[in-house]
């Protein structure tokens, strides 16, 4: 694009490597290599990337159950297994991709690695407590497997482990629900480190009105994983106690209730959701203003949208229950504020799309990610309405719409969303670039697939197709089966999008500092990150998006570059995009331009 | 929640410039010094898990809020099984236990390292008080056949099951938290051994003690709708 600054960057990157930072992160001369040094580090950067070889690994195996159960779905009656094989597999399916996936996915990969560089940190709050939630994270995935093998097999609850059928099925379930109940304790631990890092740690100047809006997706995210998880954590131990000692309250023999089980589940399970999608959302309104060239349209509703999904999104769980013999008041206020929570969603969406409007629109893999997001989550948001009415819910309520809606939202959202994330930052914790045009191609398979596989399950679940069955119809075989090819086009995306990252990372080109011409802090760091993000705390005084103005020179605002190199930058945005040229000539910026050619002086002075 | 106190060598000591960029930079407005910044953290991050611990027993109060609504006699009948006289010393005791724990807390600032440990010590003995009292409560209603799954308790009303079932679970999980607040304390008072507590740096001790004061604000939730809802 413009290899002069590039070029500028890379030698910045270069010259400063040596003096601090000591060397790339993952191989840094003050750590001891091989696998002993990653399993007892404290640096963000590398717990980061413990996360991320932990959770891809998951995701592919949560992905080949998938891909058994749409084998065997393919055709009607048996195929590859038995009923109760399948009861096992989405089981096992949901509980991996929920609690081990997509629930800890950003703010643990991205919370960690990206975090603290986005608001200027050189660490998180409290990086031992760190390393201690990712081993809190493995014991319970190591918890979750074991069930698999033991106390008669794997649980065929689904991931609800809804009462009464988890008291009473004969496999495992207290294992599994102690797994769940560790998970959720990494994950409030998570959220602590979080909430602190972004209280305490931002640089000086870091105002939370120029914080990136990833970071404020992680912010309000971890608020709900705060107050929201321990909520699931007492009811899957009360599933434990229960299962153990019969306690009874959740057994309707002894006058327990199941449907306060379900309170209880979705009380967390809920929020758990926008869990999944909030920093999803966070990283996309990161990635339009930098793909668009432009500043970000609506910042502080984009923010303030994020802390209204969180809260309102609190009190939408009933909506789980409208069939299952909640009172009807109950159900219209449910109802009510689950519409309610569609507005902040929508506020988001169309200021992502106004962010593009008169853009100058890089197409790059990230991007291609995030536009997926805007259209599978608006198909996945809408259909979601429909679920949130009464009338249509009692129709609707079990059936693959439900499973539909909520791919849609969860993978098409949060899992492309991971994607984005994974190439935008890519370079960023590797110090390699995958390759850009195999990229795309991948994406292609990848999301072409995602919706031959998907889409079918609307259709089928507005007529009837309950979720969960093994077994189907003859009406349903035909979508069944185009469902399927769907599913190893999408799977067959999937190893390609795997297989380029993987080859990227061990010999991909070498990835200059900012690759995308990205504002925000982290991009003022080398690629690949050092060991320690800054010597001095840089000092803060512009947005996160703010191209035009300051553009690629943003790189002053980091304490450590000398300004006027990167103030040369800006002039080179003209070739990119007309808007930001433009802006950057003839604004009457002199003295917003004379602020940060003064940083050296002034960070002595004040 | 030991780690939510990291000690100021942490590897990791973020934006400390005042450590690395030497005592000629007159900027200490942005740059607290590092071991209050670090007090701030750990503090913030000790309150945001005592919040995470009240939604916890969050969970299970408002079971028990839904049951006792619709059975709220039976829960009465039941409540006459408890003894009040092993609650009420239960209650005593741990009350204490906070007061010992601030006392603790004012002596380490005051720098008389001997009277903090005593409290702290004395804290530890309540502690310990409390849950031995607990187990023979416990253990009386074992003896009468009011655990769960007895055949006893399972010959009573449905309210009567549910209640024993809440008052074991409940008093059950806030056991476990005595006992997690105590072995903490353990590391709290080696800690003052070594040196690594001291009256500049309080802090370990100053969130373990938030923290017992959590499980004996609970207990002070449990107590009156336990025992004294006859």
């Amino acid at each position: 694009m413009s290899d002069i600054t590039d070029a500028a960057h890379g030698s910045r990157a270069g010259a400063d490597a040596v003096p601090y930072g000591e060397g790339p992160y993952f191989r840094p001369t003050s750590i001891k290599p091989g696998i002993v040094g990653w399993l007892t580090t404290t640096n963000h950067k590398r717990i980061g990337i413990l996360y991320l070889t932990a959770i891809g690994t998951f995701f592919s195996i949560a992905v080949i159950f998938g891909l058994l159960m749409r084998i065997e779905e393919m055709f009607p009656g048996p195929q590859i297994m038995d009923a109760r094989t399948f009861d096992a597999l989405f089981t096992l399916h949901g509980i991996i991709q929920i609690f081990l996936v997509v629930i800890p996915g950003i703010p643990t990969i991205f919370g960690n690695f990206s975090l603290p560089t986005l608001i200027g940190a050189n660490d998180m709050a409290f990086p031992r407590l760190n390393l201690f939630s990712w081993y809190l994270f493995m014991t319970g995935a190591a918890i979750a497997a074991t069930s698999v093998f033991i106390n008669g097999g794997a649980p065929d609850t689904g991931w609800t482990f809804y009462v009464p059928f988890s008291l009473k099925t004969s496999v495992d379930v207290p294992m599994a629900t102690f797994a769940v109940f560790i998970l959720g304790m990494s994950s409030i631990l998570t959220g602590i480190n979080i909430v602190s890092t972004v209280h305490m740690l931002r640089a000086p100047g870091m105002k939370f009105s120029r914080m990136p809006l990833s970071v404020w997706g992680l912010y309000s995210t971890a608020w709900v994983q705060i107050l929201a998880t321990p909520i699931i954590g007492i009811t899957m131990l009360l599933i434990v106690v229960e299962r153990l000692f019969g306690i009874g309250v959740f057994d309707p023999t002894k006058g327990g209730d199941p449907l306060l089980y379900q309170h209880l589940f979705w009380i967390y399970s809920h929020p758990a959701v926008y869990i999944m999608i909030l920093p999803a959302m966070g990283i996309m309104s990161d990635l339009f203003p930098v793909f668009s060239r432009k500043n970000i349209f609506g910042y502080k509703m984009i923010a303030f949208s994020s802390l209204a999904i969180a809260s309102v999104g609190s009190l939408v769980w009933g909506h789980h229950m409208y069939v299952n013999g909640q009172s009807d008041t109950a159900g219209v206020v449910f109802s009510l504020l689950t519409f309610l929570v569609a507005v902040p969603s929508a506020i988001k969406v169309i200021n992502w799309l106004a962010t593009m409007y008169k853009g100058s629109i890089q197409i790059e893999a990230p991007f291609l990610y995030a536009l997926s997001f805007v259209f599978l989550f608006t198909i996945g948001g809408l259909s979601g309405l429909l679920l949130g009415g009464l009338s249509t819910d009692v129709q609707l309520h079990d059936t693959y719409f439900v499973v539909a809606h909520f791919h849609y939202i969860i993978f098409g959202g949060t899992g492309f969303g991971i994607f984005a994330a994974l190439y935008y930052w890519f370079p960023k914790m590797t110090g390699k670039m995958y390759a850009k045009r195999f990229a795309i191609i991948a994406w292609l398979v990848f999301f072409v697939g995602f919706n031959i596989f998907y889409f079918p399950y609307f259709v089928m679940g507005w007529e009837g197709m309950p979720r969960r069955y093994f077994d189907y119809p003859v009406k349903f075989a035909d979508l069944q089966f185009v469902s399927s090819i769907g599913a190893y086009i999408m799977v067959a995306g999937i190893a390609l999008v795997f297989g380029n990252l993987i080859r990227g990372a061990r010999k991909g080109e070498p990835a200059p500092a900012n690759p995308w011409q990205g504002a925000t802090l982290e991009w003022t760091l080398p690629s690949p990150a050092p060991l320690e993000n800054w010597e001095t705390p840089p000092i803060i005084t512009k947005g996160p998006y703010e191209f035009g103005l300051d553009g690629k020179a943003n790189g002053s605002a980091s304490g450590h570059s000398p300004a006027t190199e990167g103030r040369d930058g800006p002039y080179e945005f003209g070739s990119d995009g007309n808007a930001n040229g433009s802006a950057s000539g003839h604004s009457p910026a002199t003295e917003g331009r004379d602020g940060p050619f003064e940083f050296g002086a002034k960070e002595v002075e004040k | 929640m030991s780690n939510a106190a990291n000690p100021p060598g942490d590897a990791s000591a973020p934006r400390s410039p005042s450590s690395s960029a030497a005592p000629h930079s007159s900027d200490v407005s942005h740059s607290p010094h590092s071991t209050a910044v670090h007090d701030d953290r750990g503090r913030l991050g000790m309150w945001l898990f005592v919040s995470t611990e009240i939604l916890l027993f969050g969970g299970l109060f408002l079971l028990y809020s839904a049951y006792r609504w619709r059975h709220h006699a039976d829960f009465h009948a039941a409540s006459m099984l408890l003894d009040r006289v092993f609650g009420t010393t239960n209650t005593i005791v741990l009350i204490t236990s906070s007061l010992f724990v601030v006392l603790s807390i004012h002596w380490l600032r005051e720098r008389r390292l001997g009277l903090a440990k005593l409290f702290l010590g004395l804290t530890l003995l309540c502690g310990l008080t409390f849950l031995v009292i607990k187990g023979f409560e416990w253990g009386h209603k074992f003896e009468s056949g009011l655990y769960p799954n007895a055949p006893h308790l399972l010959s009573l009303p449905f309210g009567e099951i549910l209640y024993f079932g809440l008052y074991f679970s409940m008093t059950g999980l806030h056991a476990i938290h005595v006992i997690a607040g105590m072995t903490v304390f353990g590391f709290v008072f080696r800690g003052m051994s070594k040196g690594t507590v001291t009256a500049e740096r309080p802090i370990f001790l100053e969130n373990v003690g938030l923290f017992w004061h959590l499980v004996d604000i609970i207990w002070i939730f449990l107590f009156p709708l336990f025992y004294l809802i006859s």
